[in-house]
């Protein structure tokens, strides 16, 4: 009786995953490997590797450039703000870091074209803030449709992200073994840098993928704050698949790229973390 | 050093609160400039329940997210009680990594990747205009699946694997195990994952962008078109509308549980990676 519910189970198990596992197949693998087929077919399906060549061709290679940096410096931007705010907040009563954590979120529910529409209401030349600085007397400075501008709108959208795990994985962190490394001699500044630095930096990896990812890929705040005065690889690829200028097998090879870029970089950053983290925690 | 901490937090809130108090004070604004405020009036809020495009908008996204909520929620419960009892070690890994594809993947991947399939099955079948609300629904459901897969899973795992066992030896046959012992315990997990799912969808620009034809519109393509013509108030005070709604439940929500958890254990941070799609998607969102 027994041995039969097992096996009933483990059938029933089976099947539960089947619709999941069907999915999976259409709508994931399948996709990519249109991606695939795409990057090496001509409009007429015939093999061709002309699509990635013209991928090295100095225009493209500029993007890609272009739009790594960006995606860096926002990410090293969010770093540096997110890594002393998310300390804050671990130090504050319980109370009060349900409140900050709250505040944090809420920008994140904002629809994100509309808060970078916003943003372009306060940058422009004849915007909020080139108002103010007039009227105290200060010149206007030109800051819409710059890189300025488009770092100062992935670091508004993906800040959040940044900051929660950091915070995460800070507020986890034992008290007691603060309070043992101040009674063994540690000062404010040493215990941060030799004993929450090195436990957090699990939540920094992650927030710096969470960072980055999205960065490297927008379209929509190169468009608004940039003003297509240049282009990201995110605008190049849209431009392909809904833009004037329509062509698949060109935008998949694009994304083939960025994704397998992605890719590679976390499971190279995810490698050195693990590694790292483990034996930072065998250390202590 | 307590006076510089404050300082700092006090700039940070307002780096991230000033697009929002833009937003809100625009909406209010008589005139149709969206930089300069002409006197205070509630135009806007007027006009916006007259557009019959924003209403239909608001309508479909509600009707795609719940679908694509359900539709997830039902399919990722069911994978991950099925994925708990794999037995073979590489097919579960294999499931897993396949699974998180769509999260790791960067939003627009995954969306031209489905566009490109639907193209592909849509020309082959002679179809005219394949994206719809169908293609939509399943390019919702392909990207909230991870989150409420990660959402039951670990609840599964706490479970004690001898109390639906014991259901058993009493007789039950397993559905009614299922249904009875295990689905109960694991239900958290289950809203949890359907509210991910939910706002997720109701956030998703970047990916709806290219899954969806020009017969069913969501509200955030509606304003990805309205940005790309000029922009009145009235999508500000539409903005306005969602963030009130978003602000009195999340407060609720909070004060609601105030008894319940604290505050570490409600992992800011797998909801924060919930929005993240939503962000550039969902946000993007």
């Amino acid at each position: 009786m027994a041995a039969r519910g097992t096996r009933g189970q483990g059938l029933m198990a089976r099947a539960a995953a089947s619709p999941h596992i069907v999915w999976s197949v259409l709508f994931i693998i399948a996709p990519l490997l249109f991606v695939v087929y795409y990057t090496f077919t001509d409009a007429d399906g015939a093999f061709t590797t002309e699509n990635v060549s013209r991928l090295f061709t100095s225009n493209y290679v500029l993007i890609f450039v272009n739009s790594v940096c960006l995606a860096f410096i926002a990410t090293v931007i969010c770093l540096v703000i997110a890594y002393p705010t998310a300390y804050l907040f671990s130090r504050m009563k319980a109370k009060r870091q349900r409140a900050a954590v709250l505040l944090i979120m809420i920008p994140l529910w904002m629809n994100f074209l509309i808060t970078t529409y916003s943003w372009m209401t306060l940058l422009e030349d004849t915007g909020i803030i080139n108002s103010a600085l007039r009227r105290i007397g200060l010149g206007a400075a030109h800051m819409i449709n710059t890189p300025g501008a488009v770092v100062v709108g992935m670091v508004f959208c993906f800040l959040p992200y940044m900051i929660l795990p950091i915070y995460t994985v800070m507020s986890g962190i034992d008290e007691k073994l603060l309070e043992a490394s101040a009674d063994l001699g540690c000062n404010g500044w040493q215990r941060l840098v030799r004993v929450v630095m090195p436990m957090s930096l699990s939540g920094v990896v992650s927030g710096i993928t969470m960072v980055f990812v999205p960065s490297i890929s927008t379209f929509y705040i190169s468009q608004k704050l940039g003003g297509g005065t240049f282009q990201l690889i995110g605008d190049t690829i849209e431009s392909y698949f809904v833009g004037s200028a329509i062509n698949y097998h060109f935008g998949a090879a694009l994304s083939l790229v960025l994704m397998v870029l992605i890719l590679i970089s976390m499971a190279v950053m995810n490698h050195y973390t693990d590694s790292e983290s483990g034996e930072r925690t065998k250390m202590v | 050093m307590k006076v510089l901490g404050r300082l700092w937090l006090i700039l940070v809130f307002i780096f991230l609160y000033a697009p929002i108090a833009v937003m809100i004070l625009i909406s209010f604004n008589s005139g149709e400039s969206t930089t300069e405020m002409q006197g205070l009036s509630l135009y806007w809020y007027r006009e916006l329940f007259r557009d019959k495009a924003t209403l239909e908008a608001l309508k479909n996204t509600l009707l795609l997210s719940v679908s694509a909520a359900v539709l997830s929620t039902v399919i990722g419960t069911l994978a991950a009680v099925g994925i708990d009892r794999m037995k073979n070690r590489f097919m579960r890994g294999a499931v897993m990594s396949v699974t998180n594809i769509p999260m790791m993947n960067p939003d627009i991947v995954t969306g031209i990747s489905l566009m490109l399939l639907f193209v592909f099955v849509g020309t082959l079948l002679g179809l005219e205009s394949y994206l719809s609300f169908w293609t939509l629904l399943i390019a919702h459901v392909t990207f909230n699946l991870p989150y409420v897969i990660l959402s039951v899973l670990p609840k599964i795992k706490q479970m004690d694997k001898n109390i639906p066992e014991a259901a058993l030896d009493l007789g039950c046959t397993p559905w009614q195990s299922f249904f009875r012992v295990e689905l109960p315990f694991i239900m958290p997990g289950i809203a949890t994952g359907f509210i991910m799912a939910f706002t997720l969808s109701f956030d998703d620009f970047v990916i709806s962008n290219f899954t969806s034809g020009s017969s069913f519109e969501t509200l955030t393509i509606h304003i990805y078109s309205m940005i790309k013509k000029s922009v009145k108030p009235d999508i500000y005070a539409l903005s306005t509308l969602i963030f009130a709604v978003v602000l009195l439940l999340l407060v609720v929500s909070n004060l609601s549980d105030r008894d319940g958890e604290p505050a570490k254990e409600k992992s800011p941070e797998r909801r924060g990676a919930a929005r993240f799609r939503g962000k550039e998607g969902g946000a993007a969102k």
